[in-house]
């Protein structure tokens, strides 16, 4: 693990010696046991019920684990559009050009972003940075009708910028980039412009790799944000073919209240949005708490 | 670029190299023309920012005073729209307002207490386990909405087969199934234990890696000064030290709450949502917005929750600012 946790090992091997197995340790173990499996039981659920054929998911009381896992929900999931015209494979599709898309360019926006707000003292660079604060706390879905107008009058409806530019600017995400850059001392940039490098290299070869944690974590988040993003496939996309997988969902699940249909497909759709999700999210787990080891708002 | 040019560079860096000969404005010129660099990396974001927050921010301000169906050019009606949101905007005196309100107030701080208890319950076990137990508690933001749609629709389904209800019925706790998400006495009781179950998020993560990197040696010391109890230890020693990572976890806490609109109609299927009990002040913004296309109003409303948010906001810096104090 990271530099950050090394300390901290260390002290709770120092207190361990101190409260060695005491009561109160257990009975936290314990209770965090439960709850992580309470919190835990959802995801069991999705990937189980996934694989469940019909005349199991409506089993009660319900199963936790699959009987006869089957792929029936799967396939069922890539008919449903087999006689329209758009199939299921060109939501995903979509879904993938914009959750790629998104991820580089939010990352490479911020960090370009955060090296010259942090490093360079440039007239209004105080203004700038508060301007990005003060909209931290406000949240964009806030003020969807002018977005919407915006959207609409640069032209970008119906085509994949209209997905991925409205989320660019995101003020969480050059903020914790700023902090990770203000950990960069002066001298080292000072040294490297001294040996002739240009401010672009030494963005590219000093300062992204130091802030590597922070891409990381800016990256997952990004991701997850348009990979389950409904609101541009609603409110900017027209087109069925622009329209990405989430947005598929949310029609299945539109008239499942009241129908036993394509619960099956619902479920299986379900494992298939999450999984992108949790992979990544193992990934880069330990660099994101290290990020987060400096989103401090001092 | 040259080396010469890197040199020109160099000086932008070292700032007080300027003659001053010139008036202010046209040293502020040079001085921007120096770093034109900075401009140009800050300028993407920048654009984006611009286009898709800051002129929405504006836009909704502006509209906000004017009457605009999106057909016909707005016009400009001054305060009318805020004096009908306080004086003749029932549903949203009598529903959204409140609802709003009971909503944020319970679920914002119960959310970011809830955050910080684990945080520091997982802070306190071994490194390895950290890590699972900090990725179980994350689940449920990685889940995101279809978790709902797929788990908690059937928990908390009206029928007596739903989870909740045939447990409830089965060890005797009622005697009639509960219309948990349909009837309007408990869908805000159901909204507030879904949106918390999900509250472990990015503010979660700030706030145990905050605790992790509390200086140890600032324990030993409160031990010296006798501290006894865990408890004071948290309260003189960890969440001083962690302030800021407080703040950012409850600045995320707010905005949370606050621009939470979809998960009443999620969960009861119905739009507007039974009797209006969990119609919250997105709803009606959504209302005005797409179904009545009075954009003009529905901006006034927006204006309105982004009022609160930053309201809320200075209240926590309040609480957490570190002024002077560390």
């Amino acid at each position: 693990m990271t530099i950050p946790f090394t300390r901290k090992r260390f002290r709770f091997r120092r207190r361990s010696k101190l409260f060695r197995l005491s009561r109160f340790e257990v009975l936290i173990t314990l209770l965090l046991v439960l709850l992580s499996a309470f919190m835990l039981l959802p995801l069991v659920y999705i990937f189980n019920h996934a694989f469940k054929p019909y005349d199991e998911l409506f089993i009660y009381p319900p199963t936790i684990w699959a009987r006869q896992p089957s792929l029936q929900n799967f396939i069922e999931l890539f008919n449903i559009t087999s006689e329209q015209v758009v199939p299921v494979t060109r939501y995903i599709f979509n879904s993938l050009v914009v959750a790629v898309l998104s991820v580089v360019v939010v990352t490479l926006v911020s960090a370009l972003c955060a090296y010259p707000l942090s490093k360079h003292k440039f007239p209004g660079s105080q203004l700038v940075f508060a301007t990005i604060m003060l909209t931290m706390l406000f949240a964009p879905e806030t003020v969807t009708i002018p977005r919407y107008l915006v959207v609409s009058h640069l032209g970008i409806m119906n085509t994949y910028w209209g997905h991925v530019l409205p989320m660019v600017a995101v003020p969480v995400a050059v903020f914790l980039m700023k902090q990770f850059v203000d950990q960069i001392p002066d001298d080292l940039l000072e040294s490297a412009r001294m040996d002739g490098a240009r401010e672009f290299t030494v963005f590219l070869r000093i300062v992204v790799p130091v802030i590597m944690p922070a891409v990381a974590t800016i990256g997952i988040i990004s991701f997850q944000t348009a990979w389950g993003n409904v609101e541009s496939s609603t409110l900017f996309m027209q087109n069925e073919e622009m329209k990405t997988f989430p947005y598929f969902v949310s029609t299945l699940t539109a008239n499942m209240a009241n129908s036993v249909a394509r619960q099956g497909a619902v479920a299986a759709a379900a494992l298939f949005m999450f999984i992108p999700n949790l992979i990544i999210f193992l990934v880069f787990q330990s660099k994101v708490i290290a990020t987060m080891a400096h989103s401090g708002i001092k | 670029m040259s080396r010469s040019d890197t040199q020109v560079m160099n000086r932008g860096y070292a700032p007080g190299t300027t003659v001053r000969t010139k008036g202010k404005l046209s040293l502020l010129m040079k001085e921007i023309w120096r770093y034109r660099l900075s401009y140009l990396f800050i300028a993407p974001f920048m654009i984006c920012f611009t286009f898709f927050i800051l002129v929405p921010v504006v836009c909704a301000l502006l509209l906000s005073f004017t009457s605009y169906n999106s057909l016909e050019p707005p016009r400009f009606i001054g305060w009318a729209n805020f004096r009908y949101m306080i004086s003749g905007d029932l549903l949203f005196l009598q529903y959204a307002l409140p609802n709003t309100f009971k909503f944020a107030v319970i679920a914002g701080p119960l959310g970011y207490i809830a955050s910080f208890l684990l945080a520091w319950l997982i802070s306190i076990l071994p490194g390895v386990w950290r890590k699972w137990f900090a990725l179980a508690m994350y689940s449920p933001s990685l889940m995101g909405g279809i978790a709902m749609t797929i788990v908690w629709l059937p928990l908390l389904s009206g029928d007596r087969i739903g989870y909740l209800n045939s447990f409830l019925l089965e060890w005797g706790f009622i005697k009639e199934p509960v219309l948990w998400v349909t009837s309007k006495d408990h869908l805000m009781t159901s909204m507030i234990v879904v949106t918390l179950w999900s509250s472990m998020g990015i503010g979660f993560l700030a706030m145990l890696a905050g605790i992790l990197n509390v200086n140890p040696e600032l324990y030993e010391a409160g031990k010296l000064d006798g501290i006894k109890s865990r408890l004071e230890e948290i309260w003189y020693i960890t969440i001083p030290s962690m302030k800021p990572q407080m703040l950012f976890g409850a600045v995320m806490a707010i905005v949370g709450t606050f621009k939470a609109g979809g998960i009443g109609t999620q969960l009861s299927g119905m739009n507007p949502t039974p009797q209006y009990s969990g119609h919250l002040i997105m709803n009606q913004i959504d209302d005005y917005g797409f179904i009545r296309f009075e954009l003009g109003y529905a901006s006034a409303l927006s204006v309105f929750l982004l009022l609160l948010m930053y309201l809320s906001n200075k209240f926590c810096w309040r609480l957490f600012g570190s002024k002077g104090d560390e």
